[in-house]
């Protein structure tokens, strides 16, 4: 009977005061659409950035005359008692000629001989702890194994990438943030007001004795009911331009597709908690200044 | 209705801490003010040292000019505000021992008027009523029954389903006096009720009142409407400054009087009777539709 009571009190007073719970809806919709639409850019830009770091590596060059048990050695090396190695490739002399001639046919006609190091090509765990791994691996420019010849990665590259992709996904984390909190004062802002104007009818409730309560869970299924339909709304629209705009798009531009962004029932699903829990628990808190008569 | 306990049955309350009114505090009072002080956040006096007390089943008026006190002592009885110093008892309990959490359902044992009504302007004049009882947890069936019998005796039975600013100003202070008493609260409190009413349609809500002061309510009306009072003939608490000035049991306090008699009266009706005929010709027509006017 509680339950039925509230719901039917939550229902009239979105119809009686129809205005401002639409500006309510309205505040929800947009704020879901453009975080909508936010989400998946700021998850492809930090895709794509830790992509590109990704292909950060480290070559280690073995001596041209380094034995098969030298290889052996070094391979363990790398694999077992470095830190930071997340994974090492082998590159044969043999492999590396091939790769190359493929590459400059003309030259290594010339060549006749094979003048190619046998190679490790190794990703770090993280590519900011790329340096690191480089100064174990020969401190001070001398190889900790004498069958390594050089140890390289291409320095200047390597620090601009570095520090290049680390502004990017700065950026787009102080984006979202700046977003998020646009969104929640905008909600509660809008529903402050709503309940400012309503303020006499909370202090007349009080007075004829209804427990805080009482009065509060009206005003929160309403939130409910505004967060809903702003969402619900705001998704509509969020699947009518993934479907008109992007569908298509990526279809003929692999760039659009490549990175991996959110999948968009998941998307749905955070943009519909979203809204439900921010207008709710935005209506329920705002009360409680008028609460104390 | 002789006797009228201020206790009666809360279905939402549970049975916790018995509580015996009468154990403490004297005797029959359902009201007791003791040395009690108000000083507001600014520094402005609301109430100085007042004492007095009143008994179950008075018809008591405070009087005084603006800014005398009368509202704050409505204030602190709803416990909308505490006593700066004194105490004060309702029904033989010290407001002050009365937690935050529990105020709601004080509130509840008490009707209250106001001189601007304070209905809820986005509910019927049926919803307004209803929503008292609503807070309570009564049952819907319970409500259904209650709320057309309260609003045929305040005279709204044709009213059920106006919003309040489609309804005139003694209209509304009927709704509010049906909202106040739907719970047959013992202790009414009415604070300058025809404050913002022509003096026909006062005399009216005075009359509600004082029928309602005969199903045995405590009722405790404010106002400075001198000509009302002296009229009425009932015991007087005048305030000054915050101050009680006078508290006197009016000479001719006539008990038994029917509501009918008292209209008469206070239209000033029954000392010539030529005008009688018309006085009660001109009730008829405002009073369709009421019924129970004993
Ligand atoms: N909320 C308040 N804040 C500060 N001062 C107040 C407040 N309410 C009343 N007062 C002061 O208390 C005094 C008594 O006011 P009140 O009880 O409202 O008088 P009355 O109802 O008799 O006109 C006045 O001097 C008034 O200025
Ligand atoms: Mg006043």
């Amino acid at each position: 009977m509680r339950l039925g009571f509230f719901l039917r009190e939550a229902m009239r007073s979105l119809r009686r005061n129809a205005m401002p719970s639409f500006a309510a809806m309205a505040t929800v919709l947009v704020t879901m659409l453009v975080l909508g639409v936010f989400i998946p850019i700021v998850q492809a830009t930090t895709g794509a950035a830790n992509e590109v770091r990704s292909r950060l590596l480290l070559d280690v060059y073995m001596k041209t005359d380094a034995s098969a048990a030298d290889v052996s050695r070094v391979r363990a090396r790398l694999a077992n008692e470095t830190p930071h190695v997340k994974k090492v490739e082998f590159v044969s002399k043999k492999e590396a000629y091939a790769q190359e001639r493929k590459r400059n046919p003309e030259a290594y006609q010339l060549l006749g001989t094979n003048p190619l190091p046998d190679t490790f090509r190794v990703t770090p765990d993280k590519a900011s702890n790329i340096n690191q791994l480089k100064s174990s691996l020969d401190p001070g420019g001398r190889p900790v194994d004498p069958a390594i010849d050089t140890v390289r990665n291409r320095r200047d590259e390597t620090n601009k990438i570095l520090s290049a992709t680390r502004v990017v996904k700065l950026t787009t984390a102080m984006l979202a943030a700046l977003l998020i909190t646009a969104s929640i004062l905008l909600i509660s802002n809008t529903i402050r007001l709503s309940l400012y104007a309503r303020r006499r009818e909370v202090e007349v409730m009080k007075l004829v004795g209804a427990t805080d309560w009482f009065i509060r869970w009206p005003f929160v299924i309403e939130g409910v009911v505004v967060g809903a339909l702003g969402g619900l709304l705001a998704i509509l629209l969020l699947a009518v331009g993934k479907i008109a705009l992007i569908d298509p798009l990526a279809a003929d531009f692999a760039l659009i597709a490549a990175p991996d962004t959110v999948n968009f029932g998941v998307l749905i699903a955070v943009l519909m908690g979203l809204a439900v829990t921010l207008s709710a628990a935005g209506s329920g808190i705002s009360l409680r200044r008028f609460l104390r008569v | 209705m002789a006797e009228r306990s201020f206790r009666r049955e809360q279905p939402n309350r549970p049975a916790t801490a018995p509580k015996r009114p009468q154990a403490r505090g004297s005797g029959n009072h359902v009201i007791e003010f003791r040395g009690v002080s108000k000083v507001y956040e600014g520094g402005d006096v609301g109430l100085d040292q007042a004492t007095f007390a009143i008994e179950r089943g008075e018809f008591v008026f405070l009087v005084g000019h603006t800014g005398s006190g009368k509202s704050t002592i409505m204030r602190l009885l709803i416990k909308e505000a505490d006593a700066s110093a004194g105490s004060v008892r309702v029904a033989g309990r010290d407001l002050s021992e009365i937690p935050r959490k529990r105020v709601p359902y004080y509130r509840r044992n008490i009707g209250v008027v106001w001189q601007d009504f304070k209905l809820l302007p986005n509910r019927t004049v049926y919803d307004n009523v209803a929503y008292a009882l609503q807070v309570t947890g009564r049952s819907r069936r319970e409500i259904r029954q209650k709320v057309p019998d309260i609003l045929r005796l305040t005279g709204l039975a044709t009213k059920l389903h106006n919003y309040p600013d489609q309804l005139s100003g003694g209209e509304q202070q009927r709704v509010s006096i049906a909202r106040a008493f739907v719970n047959h609260p013992p202790l009414l409190l009415c604070d300058e009720p025809t404050g913002n009413l022509d003096p026909e349609t006062s005399i009216g809500i005075m009359q509600l009142l004082y029928r309602i002061n005969r199903t045995g309510t405590t009722v405790l009306v404010a106002t400075h409407d001198h000509a009302m009072v002296d009229k009425m003939r009932r015991r007087v608490i005048e305030l000054a400054e915050g101050r009680v000035v006078r508290d006197e049991a009016a000479g001719l306090y006539t008990r038994d009087e029917t509501t009918r008699e008292f209209a008469a009266r206070m239209r000033g009706a029954v000392a010539d009777p030529a005008l009688d005929p018309a006085a009660r010709g001109t009730r008829h027509v405002r009073e369709r539709g009421r019924t129970g006017s004993n």
